[in-house]
């Protein structure tokens, strides 16, 4: 019978994030592909329309597809409608929260933090301890005992995607940090990445959280009716989150932990515009990780700047899980498998041991 | 003792933007803003130590490249998540057509 294999310490405060920074991966100065000042300039600049439109058109299906929930509740009809209305609540959500995060979505800054509350509340993060999480995604991406969002672990657990795919375990996680967060505790990993004088933060929102959801469950039990928990709150975010996870998966999956060239950890997947209405175009997954300052309607252009120093493309989502699942299947017995991507020799990969201040 | 010291022609950097300068084993980043004042802090973000030179300037804060973190370069005071420690700043000047900083 085989042995079982150890899991991989990814923890953000064991050995192997000491490791990593003995190894110049911490901080570290990543490859970036050349580009004029002014070109990169130009994409960029802030604006609000691209993502004033695409939010009133997001509200829009929401109002729509919600209304049509209320006005079939009781008939099978409702079923997948509420599919649909699921995939624009808690999948929606997700980019919305990954863009205003960046403070990139739009230009006028009240209405980046605005729009990230309300899709943090719909994705069930947090705002502030991914705020910081992501900031430190950012930082030290995929690299092993510092990334806190490593969205395939290895050796790949299949269970753990399979529940991940309803959102279950993102979703336990959040509800169990509301708690500890509005007993105002964080965990150590936490701890690690968010700064003492943002810590009052996290305790008020998570109080502020726990009445909403009460506020929900309360209307439901009022109403005597199920529909407002399908509606808002924890639920919509299991059913309809399914999609997020499917797009999430393409952004590092199976590819290289502990390198300091996003060409090599991150896809670029060539997605339809309806995905990409839902995803925001973070599709565009490289040049957004080597360029986050840059709108994600502006991540298009980008990318044909970048395309000549970049790994060819995957053509569809379904091109990027042929490679993807047999790799997560690999790496459930060979956990130091990872797809290799094909990267130009047209620049400079940096030295590991370069520090980004140097 | 402080003193002035040349950066660059002010045509060096364009308006509304924000250029690199090395000094000794220092790094600054000086800016020039849409009405031709210039302006200098330091050049490293105080959240991860990236070059703020690579960053975006819209009109008084210069956000940085990596983590969008967002300062008042005008002041160095920082404006708000990730960034939580302000910016040193330092007087700038042109004259004749050329920028100079104190330092």
């Amino acid at each position: 019978m085989a042995s079982k294999i150890p899991a991989r310490d990814y923890s953000l405060i064991g050995d192997t994030s000491r490791r990593a920074r003995e190894q110049g991966l911490v901080t570290a100065q990543w490859y970036q592909t050349e580009i004029p000042r002014k070109t990169l300039k130009q994409l960029m600049k802030r604006r609000d329309g691209p993502a004033i439109r695409d939010t009133l058109g997001w509200f829009a299906l929401l109002a729509v597809t919600g209304g049509l929930v209320v006005a079939l509740w009781g008939s099978w009809w409702v079923v997948p409608v509420l599919l649909v209305y699921g995939v624009f609540y808690g999948s929606a959500s997700d980019s919305r929260w990954h863009e205003c995060g960046h403070g990139t979505a739009f230009k006028t800054r009240w209405l980046n933090d605005w729009l990230y509350q309300l899709a943090c509340f719909m994705i069930m993060r947090e705002p502030t301890p991914w705020r910081w999480s992501h900031a430190r995604h950012h930082t030290d991406t995929i690299i092993v005992g510092r990334d806190p969002e490593i969205a395939a672990p290895r050796p790949t657990s299949l269970a753990h995607h399979i529940l991940a795919f309803f959102t279950l375990p993102q979703t336990w996680t959040t509800l169990k940090s509301v708690a500890r967060h509005s007993l105002g505790q964080l965990s150590v990993d936490e701890a690690d990445y968010i700064p003492e004088m943002e810590q009052p933060r996290v305790y008020r929102t998570a109080r502020v959280w726990l009445l909403l959801h009460g506020l929900i469950i309360a209307t439901a039990v009022l109403l005597q009716s199920w529909l407002p928990v399908m509606l808002a709150g924890v639920l919509p975010t299991l059913y309809g989150g399914w999609l997020s996870y499917i797009f999430g998966l393409t952004q590092h999956a199976g590819l290289a932990e502990n390198v300091l060239d996003h060409r090599q950890n991150s896809r670029t997947v060539r997605m339809n515009p309806v995905f990409r209405f839902i995803y925001w175009n973070m599709n565009y997954h490289i040049e957004h990780h080597m360029y986050p300052m840059v709108p994600y309607h502006a991540l298009p252009q980008l990318h044909q700047a970048l395309k000549h120093d970049m790994p060819p493309v995957y053509p569809s989502t379904w091109a990027a899980y042929r490679e993807i699942i047999p790799a997560l299947w690999r790496q459930r017995t060979d956990p130091d498998y990872f797809v290799r991507r094909p990267v130009p020799a047209t620049g400079k990969t940096p030295d590991a041991a370069a520090p980004a201040a140097a | 003792m402080s003193e002035w010291i040349k950066v660059c022609a002010l045509d060096d950097i364009d308006a509304e933007d924000v250029i690199r300068f090395d000094h000794g084993d220092r790094t600054f980043a000086v800016y020039r803003s849409e009405d031709d004042e210039v302006y200098a802090t330091d050049g490293l973000c105080t959240h991860e130590q990236v070059h703020l030179a690579d960053g975006l300037v819209m009109d008084e804060i210069i956000e940085c490249p990596k983590h969008n973190g967002r300062f008042d370069y005008t002041t160095g005071e920082a404006k708000g998540a990730p960034v939580c420690v302000n910016l040193n700043s330092y007087p700038a000047r042109v004259e004749d057509g050329t920028v100079f900083i104190q330092l």
